[in-house]
């Protein structure tokens, strides 16, 4: 279980997070919703280690994460699906899921854990010698859930996976999520797209300029009036 | 012909040396985004160290000597004074740069009085002259390009085919995302330091051994050749900054052969400013991207 606890980040003078506090339990889909700028982002950044914290406490199974370097995190079992996807474009899709699984050394299940990229995403075993930068969109956006599931994570963080993609691609990467989950893999999901992300939510909070002023279960917040007059538009 | 002949020999091999120490620059550039002022100065220490031990211990130990401090060398500058401005604006580390180049021709000051050093048959064997198609050269020359090929090969396995590869081709491309994947940027960094270093300091071998001395400043001209060379081909890329120094190595001494030795030097300017208005990224360079 990832539990945050009063976590503060200043970017360049900007309180970022003021003091949010969130739970992760084992085998959930907990969804971090809020608009532009509200500090999603900034979350997910801070766990991966990618940002520092000014003061609180991440705790990962018990052990403080804060502090940590970046590649322990990720050996500890956390993995990111970065925002804007973010893959290798000069790179095969093939050498961007093995850099995924770049600190690990048994050759014989990565090599496993790739068919298994493949049997969740077909286009991607279709496309493996392609370069990833002459990839569409949608796959860019598969090839970059694979990479992070190269590192076998038990928590997996996805950043905007929905960000500039048709809603049919849209509704593909989400029942990927969902599939991913059913294989007992953790997730951690921020999104803009608030309705889809509540609709596979066990556990949703909504974020605004950095404070938590909102939670529950999916279900009970795409029903919650406030929600949705803010994040899915007052008839959506 | 026949006169040119000895001059294209000549800049077959200077180019080889270009191109050693150019890789040093565009591999840094390619993952920092900068220009390591103080490379020409680590292939001038290189020459020096060659110098001192040549002198003084057998050469089978004196040419791993040479290859082992100039790396040394190139490795503790980027911890001392890159590392601590990795955040820093990317003028901050520029000025370091040169801050490094000259506190090492200081240094180098120090220790030789300002003397240059005679270089005297350092490395026996590759310093015999030998006779081809009638032109009279060190067998250093013949040598120089076959070993430089060989080397960039090398390289470029290194880069396309092992992990460490792999993490520099990715850290190259977007750090934060390379870190994600645990890859740790400050080793990776450190290793093209590293080769870096120790292509510079097999190239400050062979060059030497043509030239009667190494002068605290003997880095500047060969080492600004190069950074030409790697500009000259595409900064970042590796086949750019190789292709741009055996250019650059041959015009040079084509127009030595010529006969107009006292505009060689600028004439090698001049090429690159005119490749850079037709082609401002280099020969082999990509579209300038800068990282989030």
């Amino acid at each position: 279980m990832l539990k945050i606890e009063n976590l503060h980040v200043a970017y360049g003078g900007i309180q970022a997070l003021r003091g949010i506090s969130l739970e992760v339990p084992d085998g959930k889909i907990v969804t971090l919703i809020g608009a532009n700028g509200a500090g999603k982002s900034t979350t997910l950044r801070t766990i991966s280690g990618l940002v520092k914290a000014a003061s609180g406490s991440i705790s990962w199974n018990g052990e403080e994460l804060l502090g940590k370097p970046i590649d322990k995190i990720v050996t500890s079992g956390i993995a990111m699906s970065p925002e804007g996807r973010r893959v290798f474009p000069d790179m095969t899709v093939l050498e961007n899921l093995k850099i995924g699984a770049y600190l690990r050394k048994d050759k014989a299940e990565i090599e496993k854990d790739i068919q298994w990229v493949y049997s969740l995403f077909p286009r991607l075993e279709e496309r493996h010698w392609q370069l990833a930068g002459t990839l569409s969109g949608g796959e860019q956006q598969m090839l970059a859930v694979g990479r992070a599931l190269m590192s076998r994570p038990k928590l997996m963080m996805l950043d905007e996976p929905s960000l500039g993609l048709a809603p049919l691609v849209v509704q593909d990467i989400f029942s990927i999520i969902r599939e991913i989950n059913r294989q007992g893999v953790t997730v951690l999901l921020v999104e803009q797209n608030a309705n889809m992300a509540l609709k596979i939510a066990d556990q949703a909070y909504v974020l605004e300029t950095g404070n938590i002023t909102m939670s529950g279960t999916g279900a009970e917040l795409l029903v919650n009036e406030k929600v949705r007059e803010a994040y899915l538009g007052k008839n959506g | 012909m026949q006169e040119l002949f000895p001059y294209l020999l000549n800049g077959v091999s200077v180019g080889g040396q270009y191109a050693l120490i150019a890789i040093g620059y565009t591999l840094v550039y390619g993952i920092l985004r900068l220009i390591n002022f103080a490379h020409g100065d680590v292939f001038m220490v290189a020459g020096l160290v060659m110098v001192y031990s040549t002198t003084s211990m057998p050469i089978y130990l004196a040419i791993p000597l040479v290859l082992v401090a100039t790396v040394a060398l190139g490795f503790t500058i980027e911890r001392v004074a890159y590392k601590p401005l990795r955040t820093a604006p990317r003028m901050s580390v520029m000025i370091s740069a040169i801050g490094v180049s000259y506190l090492i021709q200081n240094l180098a000051f120090y220790i030789t009085g300002g003397v240059p050093q005679p270089v005297s048959n350092p490395i026996p064997w590759i310093s015999d002259n030998v006779v081809l198609f009638g032109a009279s050269t060190k067998r250093v020359t013949l040598i120089t390009p076959f070993l430089t090929i060989f080397l960039v090969i090398a390289l470029v396995y290194l880069i396309n085919n092992t992990k460490i590869g792999m993490a520099m081709r990715a850290a190259a491309k977007d750090f934060e995302t390379a870190q994600l994947m645990g890859i740790k940027i400050n080793s990776v960094i450190s290793m093209t330091f590293v080769i870096g270093s120790f292509l510079a300091a097999v190239g400050s071998m062979l060059y030497f051994t043509n030239y009667p001395s190494v002068a605290i400043t003997s880095g500047g001209m060969p080492g600004l050749k190069a950074f030409v060379a790697a500009v000259f081909g595409g900064i970042g890329s590796i086949p750019g900054a190789v292709v741009g120094a055996f250019i650059i190595g041959l015009c040079e001494e084509i127009i030595k052969g010529l006969g107009y030795t006292t505009f060689s030097d600028a004439f090698t300017f001049a090429l690159l400013i005119v490749v850079l208005c037709v082609k401002p990224t280099g020969l082999f360079g990509e579209k300038v991207t800068d990282k989030v």
